[in-house]
């Protein structure tokens, strides 16, 4: 049943690509049926597949000369993303609902992006997987190109090129591990049990995760991510940071850790305390981390900075990971979830509420604005999303960074005394946005006083006041009720062959 | 069945397109001498098409009697070969001749639309020659009646200076390279006292190769230039971007498509010979076994190289679209390079599999191209602006054709080339094989950059404001579109079924 998220996303896209063009209300309208079926279809099998083992959706010879499988199936990791997807679809699709230009090409792109990515994260065949992951890169493309702001065909070449690149490796170990296996099957589960050399493994593994790691926007890798954000649409940018950031994570972890384990074996011999690819990986997780933060502290566009804070959020993920045991990878999946609604929910704010109001990112700019003021509402949920981003309790975020932290401390408690320091510079940075774009101290003057008063921004619409409803709540629930979410994750954790203490 | 019987049955499609161009050539000249260009056209395309389809409903006609190729009665060796991988290209080259002879509906840069049809198809009657060849001379002729076809072609514009100094180029290196070949045949043939490529085979199997015979592996080197010509591989290249820039729309479309089926169908048949002469002499060193595979490696990995940087550069698209060939027949060679050699025949459908649909979309893309031109009179880039809005359809399906060059999945570019490297990998154990494939995918990323900068213009730029001519609509004639939008549809759905070519080809695979 799944697997019509799929379907229903492309049925939709093409949709969207023949209808008239002159009748945009429709093509929304369209994207906002496809998106909430989708949305059901994933929270429906959401509810079923909770807590059970590994369902296979479909199963049938794709082409058989190559052994390759049209196999979908999903455990609890896949279904907690692609609910997510759901979620980042249905909220892309309201806060877009201002497009003017090209409404259809607009919709018809996006929703090919999003049938992309929940075939994605359904996949079960590595080649299956590999052709939906590239099918998500195109409209990327476009998206950021035609309906981008600052330098956008600069950032959306950069983007599709780190993309390509990034999955021209994971091409490369994808042939290899298919000529070395000989099973004659592309199968991820054959493929797991297949006994690919150790020593093969061992170069197979950095080169995937990596391939995989430039969408996770893993430092030094990651500079696509701030541009890309910055100059995507509202919309683009959501689902951007929101799920095609997880899915080179959810590629790291499905593909590079679940079919290469022994590259993450110890080296034999370790050069400053690093003897693995598992401590490489790591180490860069948390320089991500740190790193992200204290660059997001010192930008001056409001979107930087939440791009940025990507960066630092995608380390917490890369860094649950590389843990290796059970509370770090849960705590991985869960920062997954958490940072994908939580993004989506910040640039929100920053691209559809703030920008296309005051057509000003300039924090300095925006702090003659006295926003608080002019739009309570906007200052209200970026006061919620920015609590939730830095950890406080009582939101998704901080059950996820917490069990990422936890689990990295059982590892190497280095990384978590690094990785704290981003949590406190996350704190900073997160401030200091809010002060400077919402709660400036600085007495209005004359000349910032237009004669109109205060009132001259446009008000809030309701798809915007349904975006942050949706987005808002999700994150809420996670963080009161994580078990929702951990239900389906620790089994699915557990049976991961690579995780200390799980099934072996 | 008598000799006679079966000279008839082999080469029945050959025949059947000579009569064609014939035909075509008489009804034009005769009856329809007085009408317009678009009605001559459109009577020249159609009865090419069909002639066409009546070619490849005769293959199979002569499939079904058993007639799997001609061999001399007394000495039993073979002349063609009807089957295998020559079948499927044979195929493959009526059905892309037929969409070729499709897109010049209403051609305007000649009256002579007959004789354009009839050299087309004389010159596709040379590549179904090539294509089953099993016999050194049968090749040289074969290769000398395609490209005789394919340097008129090219100078068929005969108001264009571009047009007749492309030819002119074309003409000159084809002729050269054509020397070139006949060298090394003759030192083949010198060495192995027989012009029959599977008694050359035979007889190379039996010597002690280039250690014993030196002059092997100069004949080595004269066969790889002259048929890296053909395929416009590094450093054999240089006509391709003059000639697919200077040759009218659908010559160059034809050039590009089928000539380079045709070419790496040759190319199969002699590389079976060389993979398995090497395996014979060499063990496998590194990957590498012997010289041949080493000659052509190195063409592989000079094309791949050198088409996708230099295409970076490109403002016409097509000279883009030529580089990417170049960089295309590099990936190409690399898997004739390493050639596998076994009972399912996996390099040789992989290669053919890659060749067809790059020659389908080739001709898309160049069709595509060529709607543009004809309405801006340009193939710049430029003149792609705001293609999206001067005709969305055109657009769409220039978006599939180029990504499915890049190698976008869902596409069928994107089977092809993973199949095709899949191969390679398998074939070729070792580094340096492993190696290559990586930069062959690497520069896959490369090509991206080159295939977007056109798609850029057509959705992402608005049409430039300051011409007349940038804003407009550009009309298609419904026929062109409608093969286009067939082309994209097959594109697509051969993407999505993957196995649906690959059986086909597989089908012309009869085990004796």
């Amino acid at each position: 049943m799944l697997a019509w998220t799929i379907y229903l996303s492309f049925a939709g896209a093409l949709i969207e690509a023949i209808l008239p063009k002159s009748r945009p209300g429709l093509a929304r309208a369209v994207a906002l049926l496809v998106s909430i079926a989708g949305f059901l279809v994933a929270a429906a099998g959401f509810w079923h597949g909770r807590g059970l083992d590994r369902i296979t959706i479909v199963d049938v010879p794709w082409v058989p000369s190559m052994g390759v499988h049209y196999t979908l199936a999903a455990d609890g990791i896949s279904i907690v993303l692609v609910l997510l997807t759901g979620l980042a679809a249905i909220a892309g699709v309201l806060f877009s609902w201002n497009i003017e230009l090209r409404t259809n090409e607009f919709f018809a792109f996006f929703l090919a992006l999003i049938g992309g990515v929940y075939g994605v994260f359904l996949s079960y065949d590595l080649f299956l997987l590999f052709v939906f992951y590239e099918i998500a890169i195109v409209p990327k493309y476009f998206l950021i190109a035609i309906w981008g702001s600052t330098r956008r065909e600069y950032a959306a070449m950069k983007l599709a090129l780190y993309s390509f690149v990034g999955s021209a490796m994971v091409l490369i170990g994808l042939l290899a591990a298919y000529a070395t296996s000989g099973s004659h099957s592309t199968g991820l589960v054959q493929l797991a049990q297949a006994g690919l050399p150790p020593h093969f493994q061992m170069w197979a593994f950095p080169l995937v995760f990596i391939g995989f790691g430039i969408l996770a926007g893993m430092w030094p890798f990651h500079t696509w991510a701030p541009t890309g954000h910055v100059a995507a649409p509202t919309a683009a940018s959501m689902v951007l940071a929101g799920v095609i950031m997880k899915l080179g994570a959810y590629g790291c972890l499905r593909v590079a850790m679940g079919l290469f384990p022994h590259g993450l074996d110890p080296w034999g011999f370790s050069f400053l305390g690093i003897g693995s690819w598992r401590d490489v990986f790591a180490v860069l997780a948390v320089i991500g981390i740190v790193y992200g933060a204290l660059v997001a502290l010192v930008q001056s566009d409001f979107k930087f900075v939440i791009g940025y804070s990507s960066v630092s959020h995608m380390g917490f993920v890369l860094l649950g990971l590389m843990t290796l045991n059970q509370i770090g990878l849960t705590g991985a999946v869960l920062q997954m979830f958490s940072h994908g609604v939580l993004a989506g929910l910040l640039f929100a704010i920053v691209g559809r509420i703030v920008y296309e109001r005051t057509h000003t990112r300039q924090l300095d700019e925006l702090e003659r604005m006295h926003l608080s003021r002019r739009m309570p509402l906007a200052a209200a949920a970026f006061v919620i999303a920015g609590m939730a981003s830095m950890g406080l309790p009582g939101f998704s975020g901080f059950v996820a960074e917490l069990q990422v932290l936890a689990g990295s401390w059982r590892a190497n408690p280095w990384w978590t005394a690094v990785a704290g320091v981003g949590i406190v510079v996350g704190v900073a940075y997160t401030w200091r946005a809010l002060q400077k774009a919402f709660f400036t101290d600085a007495r209005p003057t004359a000349e910032d006083h237009p004669k109109g008063g205060w009132h001259d921004l446009a008000p809030i619409t309701w798809p915007e006041y349904a975006g942050f409803g949706l987005l808002g709540l999700a994150s809420l629930w996670v963080g009161l009720y994580p078990r929702i979410l951990l239900d389906a994750i620790e089994p699915a954790v557990k049976a991961l062959p690579f995780v200390a203490g799980g099934a072996q | 069945m008598s000799y006679y019987a079966q000279l008839f049955y082999a080469t029945l499609p050959e025949t059947v397109l000579e009569i064609t161009a014939l035909v075509v050539l008489v009804i034009d000249l005769a009856f329809l001498a007085k009408s317009e260009v678009k009605t001559r056209a459109m009577s020249a395309s159609l009865l090419g098409v069909l002639g066409c389809g009546i070619a490849l409903w005769s293959q199979s006609f002569a499939l079904s009697r058993g007639v799997w190729g001609l061999a001399f009665p007394d000495t039993r060796s073979l002349l063609l070969a009807n089957i295998d991988s020559a079948g499927a290209a044979q195929a493959g080259i009526l059905i892309l001749t037929a969409i070729a002879l499709l897109l010049p509906f209403n051609p305007r840069f000649t009256r002579h639309v007959g004789e354009f049809v009839a050299v087309v198809l004389m010159s596709a009657a040379g590549g179904l020659l090539i294509a089953a060849a099993q016999d050194l001379l049968i090749i040289f002729i074969g290769l000398e009646l395609l490209s005789l076809g394919l340097y008129i072609l090219t100078a068929f514009a005969k108001h264009s200076g571009r047009s007749a100094e492309s030819a002119m180029k074309y003409y000159l290196f084809g002729g050269m390279s054509a020397a070139f070949l006949l060298f090394g045949f003759s030192y083949l043939y010198g060495i192995t006292g027989s012009t029959n490529l599977d008694e050359v085979m035979q007889a190379l199997h039996h010597s002690n190769g280039p250690s014993a015979d030196p002059l092997l592996l100069v004949a080595m080197v004269m066969i790889a230039a002259g048929l890296g010509f053909k395929v416009a591989a590094v450093p054999f290249h240089l006509w391709a971007p003059d000639t697919y820039e200077g040759a009218p729309p659908p010559a160059a479309a034809f050039i590009a498509s089928v000539s380079k089926v045709a070419s790496f169908a040759l190319l199969v048949s002699i590389g079976i010979a060389g993979a398995r002469s090497m395996e014979a002499w060499y063990s496998p060193h590194e990957g590498f076994t012997g010289p041949w595979t080493l000659i052509l490696a190195i063409m592989a990995l000079a094309s791949m190289l050198f088409g996708n940087l230099a295409a970076l550069a490109q403002i016409s698209v097509r000279r883009l679209l030529a580089y990417s060939a170049i960089a295309h027949a590099g990936y190409m060679l690399l898997a004739l390079a390493w050639f596998r050699i076994d009972a399912s025949d996996h390099s040789a459908i992989a290669i053919l599999y890659y060749v067809l649909t790059y020659g389908l979309t080739t001709i898309g893309a160049f069709g595509a191209v060529g709607v543009v031109e004809r309405a801006t009179g340009s193939d710049r880039m430029d003149a792609f602006l705001g293609l999206h809005k001067r005709n969305p359809l055109l657009a769409a399906v220039m978006l599939v054709f180029f990504l499915s060059l890049a190698g976008i999945p869902p596409l069928v570019g994107f089977w092809a080339k993973f199949n095709l490297f899949a191969v390679v990998l398998s074939a070729g154990a070792g580094r340096i094989p492993f190696a290559l494939v990586a930069l062959a995918v690497a520069l896959s990323a490369v090509s991206l950059y080159y295939y977007l900068q056109v798609l850029k213009r057509a959705f992402v730029m608005p049409a430039a404001e300051d011409s007349a001519a940038g804003a407009e609509n550009i009309a298609a004639d419904p026929v062109r579109m409608f093969v286009l939008l067939v082309i994209a549809a097959a594109v697509v759905v051969m993407g999505c079924l993957p196995a649906l070519l690959q059986n086909w080809i597989a089908s012309f695979y009869v085990k004796l």
